[in-house]
């Protein structure tokens, strides 16, 4: 293990941030509600006061959301980026994201399915079998899944994807309708039934990643020195995609398409601690729920009493923190 | 200008100069191959219709000598569209192959850092909150597409612009501006949004001849100025000390070529909305067809014309009774074609 202090220090800080955004989006919101009640509603509801089925019914199911999807998102950003060595790398890169956008899709249209408790299945199905179709391909060819081909396939994936989509959206405007509203992110009318179908996904697929940091740092030198270090390219890499197939499946099914968390937090985290993958997975674990929850957050505040989505809302304020960190990191040079 | 200085190390430059020549030739074989491939292409675009047009009458057009209802057709209808779609695919592969090359990344293109997002922004914003149609369209897409590409570079900027800085603010910009329009999409009615959606689909069915002049004239400026910089480029590849050292101002090479690309992409895109996937594909697939793993930008702006004029022929006859955008097309086909080859390709062409 790193011998330095300063990242187990800047964990607990992360930690600590965590707490307060988790707290911050059970007592904000549209509806104002004392910090008290807040508090009570989650120890002690009440059946039949209004304010305690706010917080427990709407606010403590979508901040748990918030937790998990954002958790799953940010691990399974870094470790592809480690994977691909890519750091345009995100969790829609395996095609993940169109899998799951299809599936929805054909659930809408075929099935006639309309509520986004009933899309989590299909997002479900549809990542994994989008992930496996894109590994599987990328495996044939010369020179087996090696990062570059596993990009490309899943671009050429996506592509495929969205145009079938396209194509049923400009044909059926009944499933526009619906389909539009997914497909921009978020974390509101999820149950709790959900949520704990989708849970025990998230946990295989973060325990999965917990291992991996060491075969991450050694492929980020290359397939070779990674082979030279003993590392087992086959297995590490499998063990690596089934993780993020679980997580980029789950987060999606949970709250749509987000990929703007993956994508970014591992930036963050990298330029917090540098390129330890050690470091970086559980850094991102903390920062992805942080950055999904203030967008949440900020999306119930600014048009009250209306709501702009977090799917909308995390762009616009994740990209000038991205921006200022890649301005002012000096590793940004080559 | 870099031959003095490649003095010192003849016997390199010499096998550097082989390997160009053999490169060179097997670029133009690949070339002309998909020259042939796209004057088929072309053929069939302008005699096959709901009105047919026999090969002899449309030769006969061409050269002005055809009857009243061919030339109708064909100068007023088929014709327009295939010289858009033509010009779409130079502009967008060869963007895209200027990008990868520059980047070193086979993810680069205009649709990851925001140049497709901005321009995708200001039409919609055009169509759904101005109201505007036609070439206004065109423009509010333009304007769109170049006040990204603006705060990026500004942004991106310290005392010059490196690769990776570029591509991150990029994407943070790209995003931001995919929300803007996931905000226009959703407020909006349901069938203003299905009507903003073909455009953002990528379409050549409505060009015009005034449309395709202006495009014509924005590539015959940047479309020399990109083919121009390839020698510059390929030693740029070799990493920015040797290619100080062969005599390459690195950073300012990266910054035209990233200039140029992006002007590419945003005429293009603004003639004919986000046409997917030719600027990321036509590279990659160039590459492996030429087969030695370099980009090669004369046969990419090959396979981009091929790509999207083919696109559209199979768009117009896809499902009958519906006329599908050429982008979704070219999304199916691309996507389909660069995945036979990934899983096909030996070690010759692989990278």
């Amino acid at each position: 293990m790193p011998q330095s202090v300063a990242p187990r220090l800047g964990l607990l800080v992360l930690a600590g941030a965590l707490v307060v955004i988790t707290l911050a989006s059970l007592a904000w919101g549209a509806r104002e509600i004392a910090p008290g009640v807040v508090w009570q509603a989650v120890i002690d509801p009440v059946a039949g006061v209004n304010d305690h089925a706010v917080v427990r019914d709407l606010r403590l199911p979508r901040t748990v959301v918030g937790l998990v999807a954002g958790a799953a998102l940010g691990v399974a950003g870094a470790l592809l980026q480690g994977i691909t060595r890519n750091p345009i790398a995100d969790p829609g890169l395996l095609g993940v994201n169109a899998g799951a956008s299809l599936a929805v899709l054909a659930a809408i249209s075929l099935l006639g399915i309309g509520s986004a408790a009933g899309f989590v299945w299909f997002a479900f199905v549809g990542a994994a079998l989008a992930a496996v179709i894109v590994y599987v391909v990328a495996s044939l060819g010369w020179g087996g899944a090696t990062p570059v081909k596993l990009a490309l396939v899943g671009a050429a994936f996506t592509a495929i994807a969205t145009s079938a989509i396209t194509l049923v959206l400009l044909t059926d405007e009944s499933v526009l309708a619906q389909y539009r509203f997914w497909s921009v992110g978020s974390l509101v009318n999820r149950p709790w039934s959900t949520v704990a179908v989708v849970l025990p996904f998230v946990l295989v697929g973060l325990v999965l990643a917990v291992p991996t940091g060491r075969f991450l740092n050694a492929t980020a030198l290359g397939d070779d020195l990674a082979r030279g270090l003993g590392q087992n390219l086959l297995v590490g890499r499998l063990m690596v995609a089934t993780s993020v197939v679980l997580l980029c499946g789950s987060a999606t099914s949970l709250v749509g398409p987000v990929a703007f968390v993956g994508l970014m937090v591992p930036h963050v985290a990298r330029m917090i601690v540098g390129p330890d993958y050690r470091w970086v997975l559980p850094y991102s674990a903390l920062l992805g729920p942080v950055v999904l929850l203030v967008a949440d957050v900020a999306g119930r505040l600014v048009a009250r009493p209306a709501e702009i989505e977090a799917g909308l809302v995390v762009a616009v304020i994740g990209a000038p923190v991205l921006i200022a960190l890649v301005r002012r990191s000096p590793e940004v040079s080559s | 200008m870099t031959t003095d200085l490649l003095t010192p190390t003849r016997d390199a430059a010499d096998r550097l100069h082989a390997v160009a020549v053999r490169r060179r030739r097997r670029g133009v074989l690949v070339s002309s191959g998909l020259g042939l491939v796209t004057l088929a292409v072309v053929a069939l675009n302008l005699s096959v219709g709901d009105l047919p047009v026999p090969l002899s009458q449309v030769l006969a057009t061409l050269v002005g000598r055809g009857d009243e209802t061919s030339t109708l057709v064909l100068v007023e209808f088929r014709l327009p569209r295939l010289v858009l779609g033509a010009l779409v695919g130079v502009g967008l592969g060869l963007a895209g192959g200027l990008f990868q090359s520059v980047l070193r990344n086979p993810l680069a293109s205009p649709d990851v850092i925001g140049v497709t997002q901005g321009a995708s922004v200001g039409a919609v914003t055009g169509l759904l909150v101005l109201g505007l149609s036609g070439a206004w369209v065109a423009a509010a897409a333009l304007v769109g597409a170049a006040a990204v590409t603006t705060v990026n570079l500004a942004l991106a900027w310290r005392g010059g612009v490196t690769g990776y800085r570029f591509v991150l603010c990029g994407i943070g910009l790209a995003f931001v501006a995919t929300s803007a329009l996931g905000y226009l999409l959703t407020r909006s009615d349901v069938r203003d949004a299905q009507a903003a959606l073909v455009w953002l689909s990528g379409s050549v069915s409505s060009a015009t001849w005034e449309g395709n002049a202006r495009l014509a004239v924005a590539l015959a400026v940047l479309v020399p100025a990109a083919l121009a910089m390839a020698p510059r480029l390929r030693m740029l590849a070799l990493g920015d000390d040797t290619a100080t050292a062969l005599g390459v101002r690195a950073g300012r090479v990266r910054v035209l070529a990233l200039v140029t690309g992006t002007a590419l992409a945003a005429v293009a895109t603004a003639a004919a909305g986000p046409v997917a996937f030719v600027a990321l594909a036509s590279a990659p697939i160039a590459r492996r067809l030429v087969g030695d793993g370099r980009v090669a930008l004369g046969s990419t702006a090959m396979v981009g014309v091929t790509v999207v004029t083919a696109s559209d022929f199979v768009a117009q006859h896809l499902l009958p009774g519906l006329e599908a955008p050429v982008g979704i097309v070219t999304g199916l086909v691309g996507g389909a074609y660069l995945i036979w080859l990934l899983a096909t390709t030996t070690p010759g062409g692989a990278r």
